[in-house]
């Protein structure tokens, strides 16, 4: 199975992969020629505009649609009861205490969330749609709304769902080795409580559906902006009790999806049904209020994070309590997120003791989802924080603390306490280059000299593992593994099926690279075709950074298939071993190179079986449905740099620099560019980003007034470099690298920033660094330093009480190396 | 009340009758039939819908199609010359400076403002030079060395044009 990764499969040098290849997705994009779901117009389309609560929780009473149906243009107008017939909104978990309540498309009876759709207008055009809309009248009894985690867990809370009689939706603990008896043995204990905020994913195109049904031939064909089609074909069939076979669902251009549209929403249910109803063509496309309302939100947990430690700096255990955020409903995989928080809490560390405790809960809100990373972050965030508070505890440098937990390149494969089998890793070489790229010691040593002149300057370390090319199917709710068909057609171009789904990642480029490097061919003559049910074989779609890693490699086993057919073929035309041929340079040739026979006369020779073995199937193509046997360990060491201002609490970002192992690299633009996307949206959730839900259940922060998605003059030039750990996982030795960047990225910076205000007592600050929330953490450090009375704050502006927000320590730490 | 406009598009004369309060960035994609031009939030602030009018950015998505009667409208589908690519979409292909590539159409309208008025940005005036344009993919490290490239490249291609100014 694990081959070098180096020489492709016929002993010769690679090609094409590891070049900078130009993406051939580019041209159509770059000219605005191709096509996301809202640039699709159908022949007697119709547009539908949703009717959304503006209550958190609320009675439904009654709901006049007259007014809207009255409207000249207006088709039709749905409400909750209309649609009791569509299936619910399915969640893909199964774990033996979770609540699963039951989330209609369009509510009934009651709404549990702002932007919970109540009723659906029809209409001939999105104008007259959108003012139908504002003409149904709702009814509504507002309820008690509960937001507050906590206080949503205690007996004298409004209960969400009333049949479950708490707002408890699971209890998850994940434990490995003694740790009653590591925190006994500890010489010092840490304990930090972390809030890890709720974010909006914020894909640039906002989610859209078009379904169109054909009676006759009982065909229903739906456009959404998915990252994963077949699954979404499959459940959208058992909503509307259509058979799997009559449903076709196509994923036009999408525009990002950052784990939210790995999902399977209300709306993919109702414009199908709606298509159906009306007998024609419908699409809704959402605003980018709606996105913020109503697509799934990432995050949102308390983390109280304790480490044990001897005072040697080895780390004896760790443990975890975690309170997760659910929304008021599950999505699809809403309650698996934070069991991938428990699962990465080892970090890259030897730690022999572990227990993390997760309490899932329902509130008045969204739901939380995949978001970019989807627990791991979390999990990471945890892990480098309470590394960097043990490291001040112990009087050690962070990054000596560091190099003494990380497991030696020689214990790979490396076994953590709760039975992650990680695959390969040199964690110190990364570490070690990170700290050279970025100047570490030139960087302590300006932090010593600016604290004698009032300079706040700080340095964050993250050394990261993460868990990607997910998954063995055993681990995955759908299954984890990944198809890909590959056929050469009889003009010798070459056809690649994957059921992988990119919206960004440029895998029409990556997997054409390494196809071309197997063949002996150019990569313009591939095409990768994905996103369409109709043409490609089942799939899972692309999310956990397992484009490549899995979809990638069912793509090269079916080439390796479709080798030794042609091989088959070759040798018996050129009277030689299937064994002894060779493909390289558009030929395929004989051992020795003497004989040999063109790649299009071999293609067409399988096509015209004039002359082929006994036995021979004419035609070339193979499938491989790939089972990945383990999960894929990228990792890395991301270093920034930072000077905060104490009289504004402004945070200058000087220098970002990280160094990211995801084994061998297929195309090196596409990976950096990967890397630089994570960093930003890593960056933007420790620095810029927070939904904010009021006590009411209002979103306050629900809009790009409010909620700050990072601007280009925000980030200082990122340097990166890499390490090549190929992985045993999968022949090709590749990790995945769509997640790294975040995950490596938002303990950096906090890292940073609390590293800066360490010599002033600040211990910890929560999440977003806002100057405002860092001010804070300095007056209250320097007054608690200074006369032991608070300082005068400016009033809190916005956060929702929840928890501490923002914890110091009076004893300062001046013992820094 | 429908109101009669003609828009220059891409040089070529739009004319509708149109409700007063439809958007111009409507009237390119539902009217013209122009899809490149997306639209990301309705309320200007993301920039995907960014187009030129009259030869400056704007965002289309907050004026209407009744305010650009009579002048004209630049879109991303009228920057190449037929198959040969505008130095901007070349800059952005050569250094991957998109990934989904909805933000694109809109990111490269503005860089094309920009580069009219500053032919030769610095880094930091590249990045000032598109904070009306979000992008949630690329961390923008790419985007501004497509910016770059593409300065380079208009600025060797036409330095008649650089030496007049």
């Amino acid at each position: 199975m694990a081959k070098s990764a180096k020489a492709s499969s016929n002993g010769k040098a690679a090609h094409w992969v590891g070049k900078k290849l130009k993406r051939k997705e580019d041209p159509r994009l770059i000219q605005g020629i191709s096509h996301y779901t809202d640039d699709l117009k159908l022949a007697g389309m119709l547009h539908c505009v949703l009717v959304r609560s503006p209550h958190a929780h609320a009675e439904i009473k009654a709901i006049r649609t007259d007014a809207a149906r009255a409207l000249p243009g207006v088709v039709a107008v749905f409400t909750g009861e209309d649609t009791s017939g569509v299936g619910p909104v399915p969640c893909a978990m199964q774990m033996p205490d979770l609540k699963i309540p039951r989330h209609p498309v369009l509510a009934m009876g009651r709404v549990r969330y702002l932007g919970e759709p109540v009723a659906a207008i029809v209409a001939e055009d999105i104008y007259t749609a959108s003012d139908a809309a504002e003409l149904v009248e709702v009814d509504y009894e507002p309820l008690p709304v509960v937001t507050d985690l906590e206080k949503a867990l205690g007996s004298d809370s409004a209960c969400i769902h009333e049949q479950f009689k708490s707002n408890q939706a699971f209890t998850h603990t994940l434990k490995g080795g003694d740790i009653e008896a590591a925190f006994k043995k500890a010489d010092h204990v840490v304990s930090q409580r972390m809030i890890n905020q709720r974010l909006a994913p914020i894909a640039m195109e906002p989610r859209a559906v078009l379904a169109e049904y054909l009676p006759g031939e009982n065909r229903m064909t739906i456009w959404s902006s998915t990252q994963i089609p077949h699954l979404l074909r499959t459940q959208v069939s058992v909503m509307l009790g259509l058979p799997e076979t009559a449903v076709r669902v196509i994923t036009p251009e999408v525009g990002g999806g950052f784990g939210s549209k790995l999902n399977v929403y209300g709306e993919e249910g109702i414009v199908p049904w709606l298509a159906m109803k009306v007998g024609r063509p419908v699409k809704w496309n959402e605003t980018r209020r709606e996105n913020f309302l109503a697509t799934i939100h990432g995050r949102d947990t308390i983390n109280d994070v304790e480490l044990a430690l001897k005072k040697d700096g080895r780390i004896l255990g760790l443990r975890c309590r975690i309170l997760a955020d659910m929304g008021a409903y599950h999505q699809l995989l809403t309650p698996l997120i934070p069991q991938l928080t428990a699962l990465m809490h080892a970090g890259c560390y030897k730690i022999p003791a572990i227990q993390i405790d997760i309490v899932g809960v329902f509130t008045n809100k969204m739901s939380t989802d995949a978001y970019r990373g989807a627990g791991r972050p979390e999990a990471t965030y945890n892990v480098e924080r309470i590394m960097d508070i043990g490291a001040r505890e112990l009087g050690m440098d962070p990054v000596e603390f560091r190099l003494k937990n990380l497991p030696q390149p020689k214990e790979f494969p490396f076994t953590t306490i709760t039975g992650l089998t990680y695959d390969s890793a040199k964690y110190q070489d990364t570490l070690k280059k990170a700290l050279k790229l970025a100047g570490y010691d030139a960087l302590r040593r300006r932090q010593k000299a600016g604290a004698k002149s009032g300079k706040y300057y700080g340095i964050g370390v993250s050394t990261y593992v993460e868990i990607c090319a997910i998954g063995p199917s055993a681990a995955t709710p759908a299954g984890g593994w990944e198809s890909g068909t590959i056929r050469i057609e009889p003009t010798g171009k070459v056809t690649l099926l994957t059921g992988a789904s990119p919206h960004g990642q440029g895998e029409e480029t990556t997997f054409a690279q390494l196809i071309a490097d197997e063949l002996g061919i150019d990569p313009n003559d591939v095409n990768v075709i994905h996103g369409d049910t109709l043409a490609v074989p089942y799939g899972i779609g692309t999310f956990g950074s397992r484009g490549t890693a899995v979809g990638g490699t069912a793509a090269f086993m079916a080439t390796q298939k479709l080798k030794a057919k042609m091989s088959t073929l070759a040798a018996h035309l050129l009277g030689c071993k299937a064994a002894d041929v060779t493909f390289g340079r558009g030929r395929l040739s004989a051992k020795g190179g003497k004989k040999s026979i063109s790649f299009g006369e071999l293609v067409m020779a399988a096509y015209t079986a004039h002359s082929i073995p006994a036995g021979f199937e004419p035609g070339l193509e193979a499938t491989h449905f790939f089972e990945p046997p383990n999960f894929t360990f990228p990792f890395g060491t991301h270093i920034a740099s930072v000077e905060v201002d104490a009289e504004t609490g402004e945070v200058k970002i000087e220098k970002y620099v990280g160094v990211d192992d995801c084994g061998n690299v297929i195309n090196p633009l596409i990976v950096d560019g990967q890397i630089h996307g994570g960093i930003a949206q890593g960056m933007g959730q420790a620095m810029w980003e927070e939904l904010i839900y009021n006590e009411d259940g209002q979103l306050v922060t629900g809009s790009f007034m409010d909620y700050v998605i990072p601007k280009a003059h925000f980030f200082p030039e990122f340097t990166l470099d890499r390490t090549v750990t190929p992985s045993p996982v999968n022949p090709m030795g590749v990790k995945g690298v769509g997640e790294a960047g975040t995950i490596a990225s938002t303990p950096c910076m906090v890292n940073a920033v609390c590293d800066a205000l360490s010599s002033i007592g600040v211990r910890h600050i929560d999440m977003p660094l806002k100057p405002e929330r860092v001010w804070k953490a300095i007056s209250n450090a320097q007054g608690g330093a200074h006369n032991g009375q608070e300082p005068q704050f400016p009033p809190e502006l916005s956060r929702a009480k929840r928890g501490s927000s923002t914890k110091t320590s009076k004893s300062s730490s001046r013992r820094r190396p | 009340m429908k109101k009669n406009v003609t828009i220059n598009v891409n040089g070529a004369a739009q004319r509708a009758a149109v409700e007063p309060r439809l958007l111009l960035v409507h009237f390119l994609r539902e009217v013209a039939g122009l899809t490149g031009t997306h639209v990301g939030c309705e309320t200007s602030l993301c920039g995907a819908c960014t187009v030129l009018l009259n030869g400056r950015a704007v965002k289309s998505c907050t004026v209407l199609a009744v305010q650009a009667d009579g002048r004209k409208v630049t879109t991303v589908e009228g920057l190449a010359d037929g198959d040969k690519l505008h130095p901007i979409q070349e800059g952005f292909w050569e250094e991957h400076g998109l990934q989904c590539g909805f933000c694109t159409p809109g990111m490269i309208m503005c860089s094309h403002d920009l580069l009219e008025h500053h032919p030769n940005p610095s880094d930091s005036e590249i990045r000032e030079g598109i904070n009306g344009n979000l992008c949630r993919c690329t961390g923008y490290q790419h985007i501004v060395a497509a910016v770059r490239n593409a300065s380079k490249k208009m600025s060797k291609r036409a330095p008649a044009r650089a030496g007049a100014r």
